[in-house]
């Protein structure tokens, strides 16, 4: 928890920054993002599709096509880690970072038992034999709390619930029990049911394990939910920054409060929904000064030229806005 | 997947009888009955019936395909039309030589096709791909036939490399004897390797674009590893044509096997053609169809031993 007492951050990054640049067109999918995370911590990168989210889960991972130019520093353990040659960064993906996705069916080998596929992690990483990956294997799916483990293990993915197989993906993610988790939307596509189910697993198993998670989503329930802190993510920028209750009850940024206001939350029955006018820049041709300055209420002259002040509360909140200060008085 | 492989046999055997049946009826497409052409005009009535009586034509048509079929699967289909020898012994040696030649093209053909085909795949858009795809259309584009008469010009009568038809002697060394399949296996080859190269290109193409490849680089598995996903995951439609490809080079090949004139089973087919030896080429047809379902069959275990999304 990050609470005074300063251990050296599980994962660091400065200035991450990815270009997409193909022939004529030169998309600034991240520009600058800048976050440290604890040990057992979660931070919830939360923002609309396009907002760069996974974009900069992948470029953590060295996942990214070459097209893609990363820049910007990373050191996981304190360990740089960008621009690793790739024999290198195999090495830590599914060891000491790992990832779950969305739509474990897209994600997990379709004609590869569960098990294989968790051994197969294990013996990649572990050199041990395959049998002494298999035990592990059965210990994982137990950990991850899927009923007649032992069955499971020879299941092959179609042969799984949704919820099965979310649960297959996290225990393979957990294999070789990483410092830090990617979770790439893991529950965008589950029932509401099944999420908490899948939200409360993770959070039980980050107390058991102790690993850092960078959680990814639009849905300001599940942020609400599983986050430590929150990093609101608007065309590539992290725009506000804060603990979970400073984001939830005292928003900065005029984005964040449209999209708190935009969310259905109990205690609202009467009153319209609100929304947040336009549709996310085309990050290929940013305007410069705020990116959200087109779509803002509150936006003045001085939104739409030159760097963004941050500002910066006692708490440690942060809002990359002219009138961050003055909207909160207010 | 016992079960699937037991279910899948019974289903070989009413397409077999269908075989049959046809191969069978390629005598009775011909009007009246093989008896009374070969009878001189002026035999008695007596003796075209004693001769009917004494093959079985007086019977009804269905009881004489029972009888047929009864000798078929023991092996015998009578006797040649032409020569008078029983056509499973000739069938016996055409289908060894064959099968050498088939067997020798398809591994030639089938490992290039699936080098090719990879290789383009994994170099997606750059000249490997370009270079690849080039050889596998180039493979499928040409007359098989066309190939052998260059290959033969250029290998045999412009330059004194290999013999240009024949099989060669049995008693020739064992080395001589192999320059004799270089240019037939060669060409052979160049259909499956073709057909194969573009399917395993695409297949792989198709594969590499799922997110689960992604998700094995995510995982930390490095490059060879990878690969085995991959080609674990293209092995089912790649092998299914597979199956039909060595299905058409055992009976097909008979463009290639009259041009290098190799005593096969295409050869024997032509032959028997022409020849209106309809014993032969009920033997002939019977036998390669029921090859061809045989290969499917094993083609379609083997895909659901693979694939368990198969097995239902």
């Amino acid at each position: 928890m990050p609470d005074g007492t300063m251990q050296p951050p599980v994962l660091r990054v400065e200035d991450l920054t990815v270009r997409f640049t193909r022939r004529n067109t030169d998309v600034a999918a991240v520009n600058g993002v800048d976050f440290s995370l604890q040990a057992g911590e979660t931070l919830t990168i939360l923002g609309e599709s396009g907002s760069g989210k996974s974009v900069s889960l992948k470029a953590l991972m060295g996942l990214l096509p070459a097209y893609a130019g990363v820049s910007g520093k990373v050191w996981l353990n304190g360990k740089e880690i960008l621009g690793l040659p790739a024999a290198a960064l195999a090495k830590l993906r599914g060891g000491a970072v790992s990832m779950i996705f969305q739509e474990p069916m897209a994600a997990l080998d379709p004609v590869y038992t569960i098990g294989e596929q968790i051994a197969e992690t294990i013996v990649q990483h572990e050199g041990c034999d395959n049998r002494t990956a298999m035990k592990r294997a059965l210990g994982l799916l137990e950990q991850v709390k899927i009923p007649s483990a032992e069955r499971r293990l020879k299941n092959f993915p179609h042969e799984m619930s949704g919820g099965m197989r979310h649960r297959a993906m996290i225990a393979l993610a957990l294999a070789c029990k990483p410092s830090v988790l990617l979770a790439d939307e893991p529950t965008t596509a589950l029932d509401v049911t099944v999420q908490i189910q899948i939200l409360l697993l993770l959070r039980q198993l980050q107390a058991e394990l102790g690993m850092a998670i960078v959680f990814v989503t639009h849905d300001v329930g599940a942020a609400a939910e599983i986050s430590d802190r929150i990093a609101v993510m608007y065309a590539g920028r992290f725009v506000e920054t804060g603990t979970t209750r400073q984001v939830m009850r005292e928003p900065m940024h005029p984005y964040t409060q449209g999209l708190l206001s935009s969310t259905v939350h109990g205690g609202m029955r009467g009153r319209a929904l609100e929304t947040i006018p336009g549709s996310p820049p085309n990050l290929a041709e940013l305007p410069p000064g705020c990116a959200f300055a087109p779509r803002c209420r509150y936006a003045v002259d001085a939104c739409r030229q030159g760097d963004i002040p941050v500002v910066t509360t006692e708490t440690g909140a942060m809002a990359r806005c002219v009138r961050a200060e003055e909207l909160v008085e207010a | 997947m016992l079960l699937f492989a037991l279910r899948r046999l019974l289903q070989a055997i009413p397409i077999l009888l269908g075989v049959s049946l046809v191969v069978f009826g390629l005598v009775h497409i011909v009007p009246g009955n093989p008896i009374d052409m070969l009878m001189p005009p002026e035999a008695s009535p007596e003796v075209i019936a004693q001769m009917k009586a004494a093959f079985g034509f007086d019977k009804p048509l269905y009881m004489q395909f029972l009888l047929w079929l009864l000798r078929a699967v023991q092996g015998d289909f009578g006797l040649s039309v032409f020569n008078a020898t029983p056509v499973w012994g000739q069938l016996l040696a055409a289908l060894e030589n064959t099968f050498v030649l088939a067997i020798l093209g398809a591994a030639l053909g089938f490992s290039m096709g699936i080098l090719c085909g990879m290789v383009s795949a994994l170099y997606h858009g750059r000249w490997p791909d370009k270079l690849f795809s080039a050889i596998a259309t180039v493979g499928v584009s040409l007359p098989h036939y066309w190939c052998a008469i260059v290959l033969v010009l250029v290998c045999a009568v412009l330059h004194d490399w290999l013999p240009a038809q024949g099989m060669g002697d049995d008693t020739l060394p064992l080395y001589e004897r192999l320059q004799y399949l270089v240019l037939p296996v060669i060409t052979l080859s160049l259909i499956p390797m073709g057909v194969i190269g573009r399917l395993v290109r695409a297949t792989v193409l198709d594969i590499l674009g799922q997110d689960f490849v992604g998700a094995l680089s995510a995982k930390g598995l490095t490059r060879w590893p990878v690969i085995r996903h991959i080609a674990k995951n293209a092995a089912p439609p790649v092998l299914a044509l597979m199956g039909l490809q060595f299905g058409y080079l055992l009976g097909g090949s008979i463009l290639v096997e009259t041009v290098f004139n190799w005593p096969g089973s295409g050869n024997l087919l032509n032959l028997a053609i022409f020849r209106r030896d309809i014993p032969v080429l009920q033997a002939t047809i019977l036998v390669l169809a029921t090859f061809f379902v045989l290969l499917n069959l094993l083609v379609d275990i083997a895909q659901a031993a693979i694939d368990p999304r198969i097995r239902r």
